[in-house]
């Protein structure tokens, strides 16, 4: 992984001084140069895990790209926040034209580029869960397969919250949204087979795919960076928190997206050509329940009405990404 | 260059020229010809500075022109039918944006039941979606739309669909002068966006608009196409200048000086109908026609000009507002609102329903002696309409329509055949 040694460690808080860190070390969102591609004064909810991991991702890919750099958006939150009219956080130059179309308008901007000899401006395309892994699939899947000059990111935040917090095919068994209620003998999501994107991206055989979390930003950064150095089509999820979908505290967006990194809900790792090349290991593996029950959305799992088997099932399923990614210190991955 | 060609081809001669920077290309009939000519043609070199790419449906084909026209490019695709409507969201997406994107609609039936010949229900049903509607009578005409077509699209920045009837006219063989690449290049600027994706100017497109604001954006795009009606006849004009023909504008009368009853329609069939006006002027009948060209912005004013001073008029139109009757047939009324004048709607056509002069001719002398209903299905089988509705009052389990109506044709077909 693309990690600097870690020199200076503050244990228990991951928290690493950029000051402490030589100046080609430091973060792209620490540095003084930092495009702030996003400005501040947009509608975001307070604590979101999307804001933050869209700031991050595009200033990265703002520094790797030396500015010259285009997005398309699909419809969803982070559309709609940044941009109520007449008001808008972009400073970049910025298109939003449908929710399921954000990576072929990506794959225009881009073959206009390539035809207009402008080598150097390069082309981002962003979307939530929903408007990637339902609604703008098919575009994806297209994009990936002609291997068009397009970094995909995906915010993941296992619903379409900009509707109200409705089922996608991301959000993961047993969760409480307004489609699926905690009711019946199965409260919350169905156990379904589930729609891994990022491996469905690998089965692309694209040159890079990877997953990240906003509690690792480091890691992030350095994500987009490396993605920004390779050509044709790349993808990128961002696991983000929502607190108002999930029914977490504002304040606590970084501790859930390293809770699920930790139990091994969410897998973070990277893919070149459809072969996993490095993982994200976990440093202090936690059971699942304590990713769960600081969320609302998983409240009917506990207390009186208690789903211990439906907690079973989510342990399995993050002891399985644990096994298939070898997400443990000591397993190799 | 005078050519004897296939309509298709002779519009991807005609796009290539125009110099298209981007071209999507999702197959659907009977529009393939064209983007394969085209893919060919930039794949040899012939075409160059052209991205062709071969996208994974309509929705996405319309989606990459929506995003290389935001880019700056010059962006070009073609679709029909089921394509179009399968684009739709996107179709809105690329006027509401003010994209200037050229498309050719090979106009095709919709289904069920699938069909894949001609009618215009196609692009009559994106109307109301912001894109002008031009429509070809003849393959020469086709290949000098697109070219206007640009330079319309582009001086507005909003998008255009140049139809063609699908078969009919794209497949059909004839003699087409292809101009040449000089005289495209002096009628036809390179294209200089109003607005455009650039990291050295950062802008926002297709922000949020909420209802402080959003029906000045809707109210634009009607003045876009209230202006398109002073561009396309000087558009038209210019177009002689350098080529040397007419061949677009609003509307185009044929015979109609002192016709007292007019017969109005779009498209290729206007050949067919002023074969069967020269017929009957010989036998004494005073018949004329109008032409519709473009559809969208319709042309109120030239229709009541064109129809003001005939006693009545047949609109023939190749679709059908399902409980209602005609499409065109509505502008026109609107058109000629207060006259007086006597109003018939033809449906005919559909799904590619031959309309042959006998047809025609019948219809035109009714419609001169005023006998028709004021919507009528030309060569309808009210056999078989009639067998299927008593089917469905005797049978609650009566089945599929389509499936019942080709068992009851097959039956009659026998029969006559013996």
């Amino acid at each position: 992984m693309g990690f600097q040694t870690v020199k200076f460690y503050q244990t228990g808080t991951f928290t690493v001084g950029n000051r402490l860190l030589a100046p080609d070390e430091r973060s792209v969102q620490a540095g003084e140069m930092r495009s702030n591609s996003i400005s501040s004064g947009h509608r975001a909810c307070q604590g979101c895990g999307e804001a933050l991991g869209a700031r991050y991702a595009i200033d990265a890919a703002m520094a790797e790209s030396n500015g010259q750099l285009i997005a398309a958006n699909a419809t969803g939150c982070l559309e709609v926040f940044s941009t109520p009219y007449p008001e808008s956080s972009w400073q970049v130059p910025w298109i939003h034209s449908l929710f399921g179309n954000a990576p072929a308008v990506a794959t225009g901007i881009a073959a206009a580029l390539k035809v207009k000899g402008k080598h150097d401006v390069r082309v981002v395309a962003q979307g939530g869960d929903g408007g990637t892994t339902d609604i703008g699939f098919g575009c994806l899947s297209g994009m990936f397969e002609r291997n068009d000059d397009v970094l995909y990111i995906c915010y993941d935040n296992e619903a379409y919250m900009n509707t109200g917090v409705q089922r996608s095919s991301a959000t993961p068994p047993a969760a409480r949204t307004a489609t699926t209620m905690p009711v019946g003998n199965e409260p919350g999501n169905v156990f379904g087979q589930g729609k891994n994107l990022p491996e469905i991206a690998m089965a692309h055989g694209i040159p890079y795919v990877a997953t990240a979390t906003v509690a690792d930003l480091r890691d992030l950064e350095y994500k987009v960076r490396k993605a920004m150095k390779i050509r044709g089509a790349r993808y990128i999820q961002i696991f983000v928190p929502c607190p108002l979908g999930w029914g977490t505290a504002s304040d606590a967006t970084i501790l859930m997206a390293r809770l699920a990194k930790e139990t091994g809900t969410f897998p973070v790792f990277e893919a070149e050509y459809g072969e996993v090349t490095g993982v994200l290991k976990i440093r202090n593996k936690l059971p699942v329940e304590e990713y769960l029950k600081p969320q609302k959305r998983f409240a009917h799992l506990f207390g009186k009405h208690a789903h211990p088997e439906m907690i079973a099932r989510l342990q399995a399923i993050a002891d399985r990404n644990i096994r298939k990614y070898g997400l443990l210190q000591d397993q190799e991955s | 260059m005078l050519k004897q060609t296939e309509g298709s081809k002779a519009v991807a001669e005609a796009i290539a020229l125009c110099r298209p920077e981007v071209i999507c290309a999702y197959p659907i009939s009977p529009q393939t010809h064209i983007v394969e000519a085209l893919g060919e043609m930039v794949k040899s070199g012939e075409l160059p500075k052209c991205e062709f790419i071969n996208v994974e449906s309509e929705f996405a084909a319309m989606s990459v022109a929506i995003g290389s026209s935001a880019a700056g490019a010059r962006s070009y695709t073609a679709t029909a039918s089921q394509g179009l409507l399968f684009m739709v969201e996107a179709v809105y997406n690329a006027s509401g944006l003010g994209l200037p994107i050229v498309m050719t609609v090979a106009n095709r039936a919709i289904g069920a039941p699938i069909n894949i010949w001609n009618d215009h229900s196609d692009s009559l049903s994106q109307r109301d979606s912001g894109w002008m509607q031009l429509f070809a009578e003849t393959n020469q005409e086709a290949v000098d739309l697109h070219i206007q077509a640009f330079k319309l699209a582009e001086e507005l920045s909003m998008p255009i669909m140049v139809c063609m009837d699908g078969f009919i006219l794209t497949h059909a063989f004839e003699r087409v002068d292809i101009p040449s690449q000089e005289q495209v290049d002096a009628y036809l600027p390179p294209f200089d966006p109003r607005q455009m994706l650039d990291p050295a100017e950062p802008i926002s497109i297709g922000a949020m608009v909420g209802p402080e604001a959003f029906m000045e954006v809707k109210y634009l795009a009607h003045a876009k196409q209230l202006q398109a009606l002073e561009l396309i006849p000087q558009l038209a004009a210019e177009f002689k200048q350098t080529f040397g023909r007419d061949s677009g504008g609003l509307v185009r009368t044929y015979r109609a000086d002192d016709a007292e009853t007019m017969i109005v329609a779009m498209g290729s069939v206007l050949g067919t109908i002023k074969d069967v006006v020269d017929e009957m002027r010989e036998q004494g009948h005073k018949v004329g026609v109008l032409g519709i060209i473009s559809y969208r912005p319709f042309p109120l004013q030239q229709v009541r000009e064109a129809l003001v001073n005939c006693k009545r008029f047949l609109v023939l139109e190749k679709s059908l507002a399902v409980g209602m009757g005609g499409i065109v047939a509505t502008d026109v009324r609107m058109a000629v609102r207060g006259t007086g004048l006597k109003g018939y709607t033809a449906i005919a056509g559909l799904g590619g329903r031959p309309i042959p002069k006998t047809s025609l001719h019948k219809l035109f002398l009714e419609a001169e002696q005023e006998s028709l209903e004021p919507v009528t299905f030309v060569d309808l089988d009210w056999d078989a309409v009639n067998k299927q509705l008593e089917r469905e009052r005797q049978n609650r389990h009566s089945g599929p329509i389509a499936e019942n109506m080709l068992h009851d044709k097959g039956m009659s077909t026998a029969a006559k055949f013996g």
